[in-house]
């Protein structure tokens, strides 16, 4: 029997919300699998499971809060006998009681499923994880909520819709003194890169290296091929930037891992992390995994992807928790140079500012080249700036050579 | 399509790309990106987007000619024939 826990999906998360269960006990789970919708402070988060085998107990039921490292479920291996059926134990510390959070914010529970299901059918309540949290903020009980989306999908909309038909009509004067306001994504994400980045800036001694990296190639290259590509092919220069981080962190180990329990431990692994802004302000980085294996038509579709699944806010357990080193990268319309702070426990980040059209002097000669001031922020603890200037040059040279990325 | 249907699918398809942007506020004849907030990956996807409802391609060297919503209508209507 494994033990399934609230992960933890960052650094500083503390607690996190059930908001929805995407398996019930009896489902065959396979590693990877999404089996729960998560609301942090931050996001809402997929979480995956990490053994393959038979759900066996829902512990935290929806719309509970508990603290990481809560159990919230329990999983039968694959290998192992069904045990006497059990009741599903309470939660150890239910954090709806540990006062801090009113106990009202739990959601309503799933309505029961059709009759017409067959048993065996995972019952899932068709809403997406925006229009669930809307529904929590809003206080909406789903179940009289009518969907009007695909399939039936309950859409935020709908949510908005039933939660202003249920409003009751504002007293008139009620109270001089106000209630306390709600908590609101934008404040949380607020606190939590702000609980983040002091931590960052309080216990990583940050050094800062910058070098001019000559584009023209990787351009000319670029926009060659995609010519060849059908719209929907194309590529952004961002995952040639993608792509050259990960084989130069391969060849500079001391940039790829975790400065934990003062020490660093390196990851085999190149997960990088992308930050990527939200449109209301705020960003989050999470990871594309194994960077350095995937070709570029891959990491394409991964980029795309995710910035899609950002914006939309369903972000994965395995992207927000595991990146080893983390890019940013400001675009054409950003300015020409950032420094990054570094994500704790991670020790690198890469900054890429704008590509502009500067004179550029080569073997003798000055022509007009599109330049990228290319950044490293470092964490000294696990390596020196020596190292951090080759591990620039690397990225340059990687970037040289498109062709082979 | 007529240059309103052209008009009205690019603008609704910018809505699902950049949900906060009010198309009613944009100046059809001023610079897209000097008034709403898009990044080459936006650009990309309304690329797409327009490509799926109206099956042009449209070449990454004729983005230039998209500069606004009018040079984006034109452009189209005139692939379109």
């Amino acid at each position: 029997m494994a033990d399934f826990l609230m992960p933890s999906l960052g650094a500083d998360m503390e607690v996190g919300t059930i908001l929805q269960w995407l398996v019930k006990p009896g489902d065959k789970v396979k590693r990877g699998d999404i089996v729960a919708v998560v609301d942090t402070e931050k996001a809402t988060i997929e979480i995956e499971v990490f053994q393959s085998g038979v759900i066996e107990n829902i512990v935290v039921p929806e719309g509970q809060q508990v603290p990481v490292g809560t159990l919230i479920a329990t999983i039968r291996t694959d290998g192992e006998v069904a045990p006497p059926k059990v009741e599903a134990k309470p939660p150890p510390r239910p954090f709806a009681e540990a006062a801090t959070k009113p106990p009202e914010r739990r959601t309503a529970p799933a309505p029961s499923p059709m009759p017409a299901q067959p048993p065996s059918a995972p019952h899932r309540m068709r809403i997406s994880p925006l229009a669930m949290r809307v529904a929590m903020d809003l206080k909406v009980d789903l179940s009289t909520v009518k969907g009007t989306g695909p399939e039936g999908a309950i859409t935020r909309a709908d949510v908005e819709r039933a939660a202003k038909a249920a409003a009751p009509k504002p007293e008139p004067a009620p109270e001089r003194r106000p209630a306390p306001a709600p908590i609101d994504h934008h404040t949380a994400m607020r606190r939590v890169i702000a609980a983040a980045m002091s931590r960052s800036k309080r216990e990583i001694p940050h050094y800062y290296l910058g070098t001019h990296i000559d584009m023209g190639r990787a351009m000319t290259w670029l926009q060659a091929e995609n010519l060849k590509r059908p719209v929907t092919e194309r590529l952004l220069y961002a995952v040639l930037l993608l792509k050259a981080v990960a084989r130069a962190a391969l060849q500079f180990p001391e940039m790829n891992g975790y400065w934990i329990d003062n020490g660093f431990k390196h990851s085999d692994a190149v997960h990088v992390g992308v930050a990527i802004s939200l449109r209301k302000g705020g960003l989050i980085a999470p990871a594309i995994h194994d960077v350095d294996k995937k070709p570029l038509d891959e990491l394409m579709a991964n980029l795309r992807d995710l910035v899609k699944r950002v914006r939309a806010e369903t972000l994965r357990s395995s992207e927000i928790a595991d990146a080893t080193i983390t890019m940013t990268s400001l675009g054409e319309q950003g300015v020409e140079t950032v420094f990054g702070v570094i994500y704790p426990p991670q020790v690198a980040l890469v900054g890429f500012g704008r590509i502009v059209e500067r004179p550029w002097a080569s073997n003798g000669m000055v022509g007009a080249r599109p330049v990228m001031f290319t950044t490293l922020a470092a964490d000294h603890r696990a390596s020196d700036g020596h190292r951090g200037g080759l591990f620039l040059a690397a990225i340059d040279r990687l970037l040289q050579e498109p062709e082979k990325l | 399509m007529t240059n309103d249907e052209i008009r009205t699918l690019i603008l609704r398809e910018l809505r699902r790309i950049a949900p906060e942007v009010d198309t009613g506020q944009i100046d059809a004849s001023q610079e897209l990106r000097e008034q709403v907030d898009l990044d080459s990956m936006d650009i990309l996807n309304w690329m797409i987007a327009i490509h799926e409802a109206t099956g042009v391609d449209i070449p990454e060297a004729d983005y230039a000619r998209m500069a606004t919503v009018n040079d984006c209508v034109a452009y189209l209507r005139e692939r379109l024939k």
